[in-house]
């Protein structure tokens, strides 16, 4: 027990990838034992996640649960792991998604050793990046959690995988150059790539390197890390590969990747970006509030443009991922103030929430896809009397998406909206402001491509099709019940009851910021 | 004087050799079984050098020193240090992973391996490791010459005889009159050490040791170094002077591809380093721009060139073109960050290219085509193949968790402490290389199996699986823990900075 509390976050971190090898080794064909050691597997780092969360202690500032590992000494770095409000917050989401994406793929017949395996290492990849608090072990896990998502959308993807998989592989390696370009400048300059000491002295860094001025590399560097970020969210112009990868992607990919890939970028923004480069932050801020709002208009109005259903929910992440990076460019813009706080905590919460509602929609297209292998909106229509309790469940998780109150969506995007338009009426440039209104377009149009989802889908004259002989239409099925419920729970759990997050997030927000 | 490892490795493969040419020629089984034997041992012995190497004393040690032709101060004098004893044990695994995979399988379907006159091919091949594991060990500069040119001269006929009907003449020809071209001009300039030395020091010496210390003029060492320098980098693949490499590779037979990319290359690159950096670091100093040029030139061409190829070796022939470059553009930022990975560089990319001619010969063997647009579905026909490939790929893009990324860092690193605008421009290198190695394992291995494969292509053989297994495993171990390489290499790199600061 003393050795599980000293070492709890590199047992959570690396159990998935342990286990993944322990299947490795079990013997062929065995499809079900692989499911359920996997499931097993993935419920351990979620039972230590609750641990730690019970454990610990908002109100002290900095990492907990440390743990130092010597790994790359030539190079300065370790393996160095913490947590504080805002990754823990990020962990628990990871660790409660996986388990269900898990038991989301129990369908899965084909190459059922290498699909557990890979989703396995995705979760100790995804973990990696919330709980490194150094540089380089952050790029480390930032990349390597590329390649199971490759070949889980390149195995087990739909029809046009092949050229989903790479653009998504493609544009992730691509857009992270630039971040790995500037994590080696890092690194020459303080031969260290220790999180603390690099935060503490690179902000306020003012000699110039290799004859150039200071603030120029930094804005350069800024923009490798804004852009290696942007692309993960992913940002307006940047977004191209996710509905893509999102369309393709076996279901349970999709969940994840919707649900906590998408927050790696952000967190990336959180972790990274605005204790590193408050001043070119601030200076950018308006820029990058003006991407979070095309995000959000675009993201809304192209989602309402779509006929493929799980094609308008990959755009509808869009929509979403770009009120968590109008929050922190409003934060950015006003550091220290309220307003900004409150457009942070919103910024946050809304990762958290995004990560259940995205997973919940992107499962709930996967179950009506598995029945009737279409995801075409025009061939669905009046199936709400065929499936009335999925239909149910449907409504309820796109309200959340929707932003009803009541539910989660609503509190973390009334807390975004309220701190940036704060922080554009309390400050000298209405700019914050003027963005916050030209996001309610795109708001209003969230409303819209719901309501046409759940139109085309649930209502209207039913598509006989479905109604009877061999394409009947068969009920959501225990299973898949169980995959949504925890979802379902926590959606109104933090609709109604937010403040036991949000005190963990505000505190370690208050802390930080 | 201790037990001497060195010398014991250097001429097992030599000694084997001359056993097995004394074979019977249809003892075909027992040729290879004593080929493995040899190997095995050159193996054991590699490794055991590379655990009780003493990371704090550094240095050159398991030194041995006997008198050869005192006359002219030529003696054998061999020593390892913390670059070479990883290049030590780069040649033993891919010697040991070469007998494995020549091996092969006589059943007439399969045909696998080698099979026309094993006795000669193994008696060849095994020439060849004894001159790599000399140069590497050697101290002396004439030694390291005639190792040297040992090395390169079995290949002529290694791939002549036993190389790819179609090029094999062409491709063994050019090559061996780039290396010997190479090599003469590189022999003038380690002449022109030896008389200076003599005049310098009053003492005529070869020892590379000595030679360090005869103070040579900055004039002298800025006209010599580019042809000590080059005449050996032709042999570790430098732009422009590479394209012998890729149809070397192409014409060779698997397992002396597997040598030629695997340790040959690095005998290039290590004899730039040990003769060129080493003995003339003022020269080094001074033209180090113009290497660093040719080697950022190199990494992102030869990224293009292979991302451009139909037949699998001539792609990775490229691919290491470019990953070469990244040795020599870590040797050209002469600093700590950047000679400890190309330190690194040259065991990891051993290692990994080795892997994927193994592969790509055991496909050739049984699909009898290269050309990536005419193969598909291997994944299913050969699963364990198939996982190689694609970890051999994940090192070549750079992935953290493996070699690669390891060596590829600090490379950049030291690239970013002496001309950042190269770095920014090799790291696009980065995505061409991801781009070129997924399009390959999705048509290769994972698209469907073309008709015309279908039925007379078969799994690989159980030591096939070995040879796969081990070079994994070393990519993978020194990915996840550097701390098994990099101090190590850490320690040769220290002595190559004091030449350097100390000239």
């Amino acid at each position: 027990m003393d050795f599980i509390a000293t070492h709890l976050l590199s047992i959570i971190l690396f159990f998935p990838a342990l286990s993944a090898l322990v299947i490795l080794f079990m013997p062929k064909d065995e499809a079900k034992l692989y499911k359920w050691f996997a499931l097993g597997a993935s419920l351990v780092p979620f039972a230590l996640t609750l641990y730690a969360w019970v454990n610990f202690q908002a109100v002290q500032a900095g990492y907990q649960f440390e743990e130092v590992y010597p790994w790359y000494t030539a190079i300065g770095s370790s393996l160095h792991l913490g947590v504080d409000g805002l990754s823990l917050s990020m962990v628990l989401l990871t660790t409660l998604l996986t388990p269900l994406a898990l038991l989301a793929s129990f369908n899965i017949s084909d190459k059922v050793k290498a699909y557990m395996m890979l989703f396995l290492f995705l979760e100790t990849g995804m973990l990696g990046v919330f709980m490194a608090v150094d540089l380089l072990i952050f790029f480390v896990f930032w990349e390597v959690g590329l390649v199971p998502m490759y070949f889980l959308i390149n195995q087990w993807g739909s029809a046009n995988r092949n050229y989903a998989s790479l653009k998504f592989m493609i544009y992730t390696m691509g857009g992270s150059l630039g971040l790995l370009l500037a994590v080696q400048l890092l690194g020459v300059l303080f031969k260290t790539y220790d999180l603390q000491f690099i935060t503490a002295n690179w902000s306020t860094y003012t000699a110039s390197i290799a004859g150039i001025p200071a603030s120029t590399v930094k804005t350069v560097a800024f923009w490798a890390f804004v852009i290696a970020f942007a692309v993960k969210v992913p940002l307006w112009p940047f977004h191209t590969w996710l509905p893509d990868a999102h369309t393709e992607a076996p279901t349970a990919g999709s969940m994840i990747l919707a649900g906590v890939l998408l927050k790696l970028g952000a967190y990336g923004f959180l972790r990274l970006i605005l204790p590193l480069y408050p001043v070119e932050a601030k200076y950018f801020a308006g820029a990058l509030a003006f991407l979070a709002v095309a995000a959000i208009v675009f993201g809304a109005f192209a989602s309402y443009a779509q006929t493929d259903f799980k094609r308008l929910v990959a755009y509808s992440s869009v929509n979403h991922m770009g009120f968590v990076v109008l929050g922190i460019a409003a934060a950015a813009f006003a550091v220290g103030t309220d307003d900004a706080r409150i457009a942070l905590n919103g910024a946050i919460l809304q990762m958290f929430n995004h990560g259940l509602s995205a997973a919940g929609m992107f499962f709930l297209v996967g179950v009506i896809y598995e029945r009737t292998h279409t995801r075409n909106l025009e061939e669905f229509g009046g199936l709400f009397p065929l499936v009335p309790v999925y239909g149910g469940i449907l409504i309820f998780t796109s309200m959340a998406s929707l932003g009803l109150p009541g539910l989660n969506g609503f509190i973390s995007e009334f807390l975004v909206v309220r701190g940036s338009f704060g922080v554009g009426v309390n400050s000298v440039s209405p700019v914050m402001a003027i963005y916050t209104a030209i996001a309610m377009l795109g708001l209003l149009f969230t409303g819209a491509y719901i309501l046409k989802g759940i139109k085309k889908v649930l209502h209207g004259p039913m598509n006989e099709n479905w109604a009877h002989g061999e394409h009947k239409l068969t009920e959501i099925n225990t299973r898949e019940i169980i995959v949504i419920i925890p979802l379902m729970v926590l959606i109104s759990w933090i609709g109604l009851y937010p403040a036991w997050i949000l005190d963990v997030i505000n505190k370690a927000v208050v802390m930080l910021f | 004087m201790n037990f001497p490892v060195l010398s014991i490795i250097t001429f097992t493969p030599m000694v084997a050799a001359l056993l097995i040419l004394m074979m019977p020629a249809q003892r075909r089984n027992e040729t290879r079984a004593v080929a493995l034997a040899a190997a095995t041992f050159a193996l054991i012995l590699s490794i055991w050098v590379y655990f009780s190497y003493d990371q704090a004393a550094a240095g050159y040690q398991f030194v041995e020193k006997y008198s050869w032709l005192p006359a002219l101060g030529i003696s054998l004098h061999f020593g390892v240090d913390g670059i070479s004893t990883p290049l030590v044990l780069l040649t033993g695994v891919v010697m040991f992973t070469g007998v494995l995979i020549s091996w092969g399988d006589e059943d007439p379907h399969v045909k696998a391996g080698i099979q026309d006159r094993p006795r000669e091919f193994f008696a060849f091949l095994f020439l060849l490791a004894g001159g790599v594991f000399g140069v590497f060990v050697s101290l002396d500069l004439f030694m390291l010459f005639f190792f040297y040119e040992i090395a390169v001269f079995p290949m002529y006929l290694l791939i002549a005889i036993w190389g790819w009907v179609k090029t094999r003449e062409y491709a063994a020809m050019k090559l061996t009159l780039y290396l010997f071209i190479g090599s003469v001009v590189s022999l003038v300039g380690a002449l022109a050490m030896y008389w200076v030395s003599y005049q310098n020091t009053g003492v005529l010496t070869f020892d590379m040791l000595q030679i360090e210390k005869a103070g040579f003029s900055q004039a002298f060492q800025n006209l010599w170094f580019l042809p000590v320098f080059f005449g050996f980098a032709v042999l570790g693949g430098i732009w422009p002077l590479h394209n012998w490499s890729p149809d070397g590779h192409v014409a060779a037979p698997t397992a002396v591809s597997m040598f030629h990319a695997g340790v040959l290359m690095k005998l290039g690159a290590f004899a730039a380093l040990r003769v060129g950096i080493m003995l003339l670091p003022e020269g080094a100093k001074h033209w180090s721009w113009l290497i660093m040029l040719f080697a950022g030139i190199a990494v992102v061409y030869g990224a293009y060139i292979a991302f451009v190829q139909t037949d699998m070796k001539y792609m990775i022939g490229f691919s290491s073109v470019s990953h070469m470059g990244l040795v020599m553009l870590g040797l050209s930022t002469l600093n700590q960050n950047g000679l400890t990975g190309a330190g690194v560089q040259m065991f990891s990319h051993g290692i990994m290219t080795a892997l994927f001619f193994a592969i790509t010969g055991m496909i050739y063997d049984r699909a009898h085509t290269r050309q990536i647009p005419e193969l598909g579905g291997m994944m299913k026909i050969m699963p364990f193949a198939g996982i190689g490939f694609i970890i051999g790929g994940l090192v070549s893009m750079g992935m953290p968790g493996f070699s690669g990324f390891v060596a590829e860092f600090p490379i950049f690193m030291g690239v970013w402490e002496t001309r950042w605008l190269v770095a920014v421009i090799a790291s696009i290198s980065i995505v061409i290389t991801a781009a070129y190695i997924m399009l390959n394992i999705r048509k290769v291995f994972f698209s469907e199996l073309p008709e015309q494969l279908e039925g007379h292509v078969g799994d690989v053989t159980v030591l096939d699986k070995v040879a796969i297994a081990t070079l994994c495993l070393l990519m993978i171990g020194i990915g996840l823990v550097p701390g098994l390489m990099v101090p190590m290499v850490q320690t040769g790199v220290e002595n190559i900075l004091r030449l350097l600061g100390g000239a």
